[in-house]
């Protein structure tokens, strides 16, 4: 069965969507991140929780996803193919369902190599676009991948992931084409710190018809310092930041660049709003998540529509 | 073939610690191609250890012997001679993991050590460099991929294309290796088989890989 989830009634009304995301903690303390994602109660739509972003070993998405929804906000459940086979996967979103979680974001993930356990095994059973066909088919026929019938009628709302930052975008638009034949019900992408590249990758898809077939929520980005953006540009797959953007970061005092980084995210934001195609941000703020609710504020997106 | 590459000098020297008299056992088959265990090779560990031991004030004898290939149990059985007639108390084999075990297997009673890490299914790139080509996962498919193995070359398997981790035509886990969907897409683009590569690859049947537990093939037309 289809999920009514905040989010998916939201992009179904043509509304535009406001989402942010939270990396689980390295250990077991949340109460810095619940404290924090209270603040952002009205003002998101829904927030991510990511899986072991990076390839770097944190608290379970599914667990603070349940403790978002507990303290009264909806999350969306990152699953990465990195890590679980399809045993583990299905068991996974299945328990993650019986405790009241419904949006999915299906993704491969990025590689062990990069992340802080390069000795583990990689597992890659299923990419992200066999994973988004598989949670479609338990949603919509009650079947696990070996056509077994399940107990119950989850729901999900179901998405996908795309990098418009990328060289050959004939190849990528038709791996996004068939994430949504797949089933994907939303595609998220990678931050756009460039507005050029990233309508280049647009006026493809829309091109495509596929903006029509499925909403596009563009991922933002709120960059903390140069320092950060370093860090980034280095150890992220698939984020790209633009000369222009560090130098820009780089040119104002030190404790001046999350203002100025706030700046640029709010512009990129109100950009977005204008671009055809676009049905919502996803506002990361990485180290930063305690300047969500200002810069949703100033960006405009506020209030948020009601949808009860 | 096999690509296999030798052990570090030290890694060998710490298995042999307590050994006085070997026997080193070469391989003429894809070892001897990738220079890792042929003749050649085999001479050129045997002296580096008889040296190291000597200098150590252990010196080690060591009898070499290179077989025409480790993975037939009727070339194995031509080390019977010798191991009779010597007392080796242990035999390094340079061949792919395949010879070690095989010769364990023959020769219950004596200590086999891997002169070789065995490293992947591949071939040669240019001289001295060999590349990575196939995973055997046992159930070939490149024929949906323009030619080219992504379950191999691809760092994550991918079957549907490149993770978005694939920047300039390069690979998330490395920067000097080529997104293997880079090549795939250009082949089929040539092929004009672009059409094909929008079709969905569904989830891989992995029980003819390794997951399904080690395999054997039985062909009834040549068992005796």
């Amino acid at each position: 069965m289809k999920a009514e989830t905040n989010l998916q009634k939201i992009l179904a009304r043509g509304e535009f969507a406001v989402t942010c995301e939270y990396d689980p903690p390295r250990g077991v303390d949340v109460d810095s991140i619940l404290k924090n994602a209270a603040q952002l109660k009205g003002k998101v739509d829904a927030v991510n929780v990511n899986d072991n972003p990076t390839a770097k070993v944190r608290m379970s998405s599914w667990a603070l996803s349940k403790m978002l929804l507990d303290v009264g906000l909806e999350p969306v459940f990152q699953m990465t193919t990195r890590d679980r086979n399809r045993i583990a996967l299905q068991s996974d979103l299945l328990g993650a369902s019986a405790l009241g979680i419904q949006n999915v974001l299906c993704l491969t993930g990025d590689h062990p190599a990069r992340g802080d356990h390069p000795q583990a095994k990689k597992v890659f059973d299923l990419d992200s676009i066999q994973w988004i066909a598989a949670v479609r088919e338990i949603r919509d026929n009650g079947c696990l991948m070996n056509a077994k019938k399940i107990s119950g009628s989850p729901r999900f709302f179901v998405g996908g992931v795309a990098n418009p930052f990328v060289q050959s975008l004939e190849l990528h638009i038709i791996r996004l084409e068939k994430k949504i034949a797949a089933g994907a019900e939303f595609i998220q992408t990678q931050p756009v710190l460039e507005m050029e590249p990233f309508k280049k990758w647009l006026n493809q898809a829309k091109d495509q018809g596929l903006t029509d077939r499925c909403p596009v929520i563009a991922g933002v980005i709120a960059l903390k310092s140069v320092k950060m953006a370093q860090y980034l540009r280095n150890t992220v797959p698939g984020i790209m930041i633009p000369d222009t953007v560090m130098d820009r970061l780089g040119a104002v005092a030190e404790n001046q660049q999350q203002e100025e980084g706030m700046k640029i995210c709010i512009e990129n934001i109100e950009e977005i709003k204008q671009t055809k195609g676009v049905t919502g941000v996803h506002i990361i703020a990485i180290g930063c998540e305690e300047k969500l609710p200002e810069i949703i504020e100033r960006a405009g997106l506020l209030p948020r529509p009601d949808i009860s | 073939m096999i690509i296999a590459e030798r052990k570090p000098i030290q890694e060998i020297l710490e298995m042999v610690r307590n050994h006085q008299r070997i026997l080193m056992v070469g391989c003429k088959g894809c070892v001897t191609v990738c220079n890792a265990g042929g003749k050649k090779e085999v001479a050129i560990l045997a002296s580096a250890l008889r040296i190291a031991r000597r200098k150590q004030g252990k010196p080690i004898t060591i009898d070499e012997l290179t077989l025409d290939r480790q993975c037939e149990p009727e070339f194995i059985a031509w080390l019977d001679d010798p191991i009779k007639k010597n007392d080796y108390d242990a035999i390094i084999s340079l061949a792919c993991s395949i010879g070690p075990q095989y010769i364990a297997e023959a020769f219950d009673t004596m200590v086999v050590l891997p002169g070789l890490n065995t490293s992947f299914m591949g071939g040669t790139l240019e001289h001295g460099i060999w590349g990575e080509y196939c995973a055997a996962c046992g159930s070939c498919e490149i024929h949906n991929f323009g030619g080219l193995c992504p379950i191999t070359r691809c760092a994550k398997g991918l079957l549907n294309g490149p993770c978005g981790g694939s920047v300039d035509g390069k690979c998330e886990v490395n920067k000097d290796l080529d997104c293997i969907w880079e090549l795939i897409y250009k082949r089929m683009k040539k092929l004009g088989q672009l059409d094909r590569l929008g079709q969905k690859i569904a989830a891989k049947d992995w029980s003819t890989s390794l997951s399904g537990g080690p395999r054997k093939i039985i062909r009834e037309d040549l068992t005796i």
